[in-house]
């Protein structure tokens, strides 16, 4: 295997895991706050088309990006109005938010079938970015490395900062955070509008760097491999990263076994694996117990406060 | 003033009756004006997507072809749903199902006739039951979450599927597309004659009232809906919570693997990579908005299939793309979900005057 061959394997990893990345990282502090939005890859795919759309009206692909972050977000609110407001089933209310999103990004798309985008620049000059080794480091997209900030910065949110520690309260005992005066329904609808904004991010990566142009359905699924890899995580922020690249590897082989044979087993193997994977993980969670679950113990219960 | 909610003590049955009627109207009535703002024809494309297919008498038996499936389904997960077993992955043993009939039929080879296609049907419904067993046994060893375990497991289906018509099943004679070879004629359901509507929709149509009789009168119905309403009550009347989780998430798989069965040995006589095609998903559309009742499912999957085959026929007369269905069903979900809460609350609206809390 050559250094080129290695050096363009590790790039495909990145590209596959950044999407599921980021919006894993959203799901993981809507669970956190005790809210299971099953809606991610509908939220993926609203973030693809808004921030395919607003990159062709304004050229400006950061610009597109912010876009997509706001079609998602925006896309998640409905949820939140109904789960929050109207304390409706969590999981049909996530599946709804998942085939509106599908139907709805398709609709939006078909004026954009076949435009082309400006794409983004690269962030480091052209002498890193290009170079046949250090396009490495630094030939990525600006998502790319966004997605990487991201990870400490929530991790940080979560665990050091006032905010983020009633944030989880809300999550584990929402009637004790509310007793003591949060607002358990303000709480959720900002984190909800945080895993919007960034499924939303992690869609229009498809959108705007993997292929820059819009299909139909073009997140495949990845939607669901981010909820499997909050699960898998344990909903724990590193484990989040390292589980987001061990799928990223798993996809990769899918693509490699698909392309040339290059594997020993058939490549459906591989792309079961993140699924199964994340199958066996949550029972290795889960028979600990209470204890060892990191699970927020809220999640995806609704919010009756007594009245 | 301020709109106050008041827990009802039984839950309001005009209200399980008006709401999912109200919510179908209401996802026409804004489909109407959202699409007309979107420059698209509103008043045609939900008249197309709603009512075409009821008009034409000659599309009948597509919506009662595309209805079947959603009601032995959605059958199941309201079984489920009533003992709070959420399981989301009907779509994986709906493709089980289908995958084990395949695997009897080419047991058989060119043998056929009533008992192969029995055998064939009822591995179906082994193989469905069998895949939901997995979340079964997860949930009540190792208490996994059955929504997650459920869903995931769908996607392990789906490469299942992928494998097995791209590898050992792959029709030698289909040009090196992946999928089976097509059912011989002795392996396939009967259909009515000079239609294509086979056995599996009177299945469907029987079905509901089997599971009404089940849920209404048996002491098994009450069980499932003792846990799921009240699960400390369910355990002081002597309720094996687990028991019912078991049995639900079972019957459930079994549901999905028969659709699945009767959609491969009924309509399609050959499995693809194209066979997984949603329905396990709109079977939980189906199942609220026939609010978890069996009849309610019966009605509710023929308004979800009018509106899978208006979808198509909208495609070819106003040009809007097929997802545009999806819409519709996603926004009727929406709004049984938003009414659930009249269901179960009574809203008063109180003078502000008085509003003192």
């Amino acid at each position: 295997m050559s250094l080129d061959f290695i050096i363009a394997a590790i790039i495909t990893v990145v590209g596959l895991t950044t999407p599921i990345l980021l919006a894993g990282l959203g799901e993981l502090v809507v669970e956190k706050s005790g809210v299971l939005n099953l809606g991610v890859e509908g939220m993926m795919l609203v973030g693809a088309i808004s921030g395919f759309g607003v990159t062709v009206f304004t050229f400006n692909p950061w610009l597109g990006v912010l876009g997509a972050a706001a079609g998602g977000a925006a896309a998640s609110m409905l949820f939140a109005v109904l789960v929050l407001q109207l304390n409706s089933n969590q999981v049909a209310t996530g599946l709804a938010l998942t085939i509106f999103g599908t139907g709805l990004s398709s609709l939006l798309g078909l004026s954009f079938t076949g435009r082309i985008i400006v794409p983004f620049l690269s962030v480091f000059p052209d002498w890193l970015a290009k170079d046949p080794v250090w396009r490495l480091f630094f030939g990525h997209s600006p998502i790319v490395y966004f997605a990487i900030l991201m990870i400490p910065l929530t991790s940080w949110f979560l665990k050091s900062t006032r905010a983020g520690l009633i944030l989880r309260a809300v999550g584990e005992n929402d009637l004790s955070a509310h007793s003591i005066g949060y607002s358990v329904v303000g709480v959720r609808y900002a984190a909800i509008a945080f895993g919007g904004a960034m499924a939303g991010i992690g869609g229009c990566y498809f959108s705007m760097v993997i292929t820059p142009m819009w299909a139909e359905k073009m997140t495949a699924g990845r939607g669901w491999i981010a909820l499997a890899l909050v699960v898998f995580a344990g909903w724990r922020t590193g484990r989040l990263l390292a589980g987001a690249y061990f799928f990223g590897i798993l996809m990769a082989l899918e693509l490699y076994a698909k392309a040339s044979g290059f594997s020993f087993l058939p490549s459906q193997f591989w792309a079961a694996m993140p699924y199964a994977m994340t199958v066996v993980a949550l029972s290795f969670i889960s028979s600990r117990g209470t204890a060892g679950a990191n699970a927020p113990a809220c999640l995806g219960k609704p919010f009756l406060p007594s009245s | 003033m301020r709109i106050k909610l008041e827990k009802r003590r039984e839950p309001s049955m005009a209200m399980l009756v008006i709401t999912p009627v109200a919510s179908v109207l209401l996802t026409m009535l804004i489909g109407i004006v959202v699409f007309d703002l979107i420059g698209i024809k509103g008043f045609k494309a939900v008249v197309d997507i709603f009512l075409s297919p009821l008009l034409a008498s000659y599309k009948w038996q597509d919506v009662a072809l595309k209805a079947a499936p959603l009601i032995i389904i959605a059958l199941g997960l309201s079984m489920g749903n009533r003992a709070q077993v959420w399981n989301i992955g009907a779509e994986g043993q709906y493709v089980i199902g289908a995958l084990c009939s395949a695997g009897v039929g080419i047991a058989f080879g060119a043998a056929g006739g009533f008992f192969v296609i029995l055998l064939m049907v009822l591995a179906g419904m082994i193989g469905g039951g069998a895949w939901a067993a997995i979340p079964a046994v997860l949930r009540t060893r190792y208490n996994v979450n059955e929504i997650l375990s459920s869903l995931m497991l769908t996607y392990v289906a789906l490469q299942v599927l992928g494998y097995l018509v791209g590898g050992p099943w792959k029709d030698p004679n289909g040009r090196n597309f992946p999928a089976t070879a097509p059912l011989i004629d002795a392996q396939t359901l009967p259909v009515w004659p000079g239609s294509t509507v086979h056995l599996g929709v009177l299945v469907a149509l029987v079905l509901p009232f089997v599971f009404w009789v089940i849920m209404a009168r048996s002491e098994f119905g009450y069980q499932v809906r003792v846990v799921g309403s009240s699960p400390t009550a369910a355990r002081h009347g002597g309720f094996d919570s687990r028991r019912t989780i078991w049995a639900t998430l079972i019957i459930g798989g079994a549901m999905a693997g028969l659709a699945g069965s009767l959609e491969f040995t009924g309509v399609l006589h050959k499995i693809d990579l194209g066979f997984p095609s949603g329905y396990g998903f709109t079977a939980i559309i189906v199942a609220f908005l026939g609010r978890l009742n069996p009849i309610g499912c019966l009605i509710a999957g023929i308004v979800l299939a009018v509106t899978y085959v208006g979808g198509q026929m909208a495609q070819t007369s106003v040009h809007i793309p097929n997802s545009t269905a999806g819409i519709f069903q996603a926004m009727m979900l929406f709004f049984i979900l938003a009414s659930d809460i009249l269901v179960r609350y009574r809203v008063r609206i109180i003078p502000s005057a008085k509003a003192v809390a």
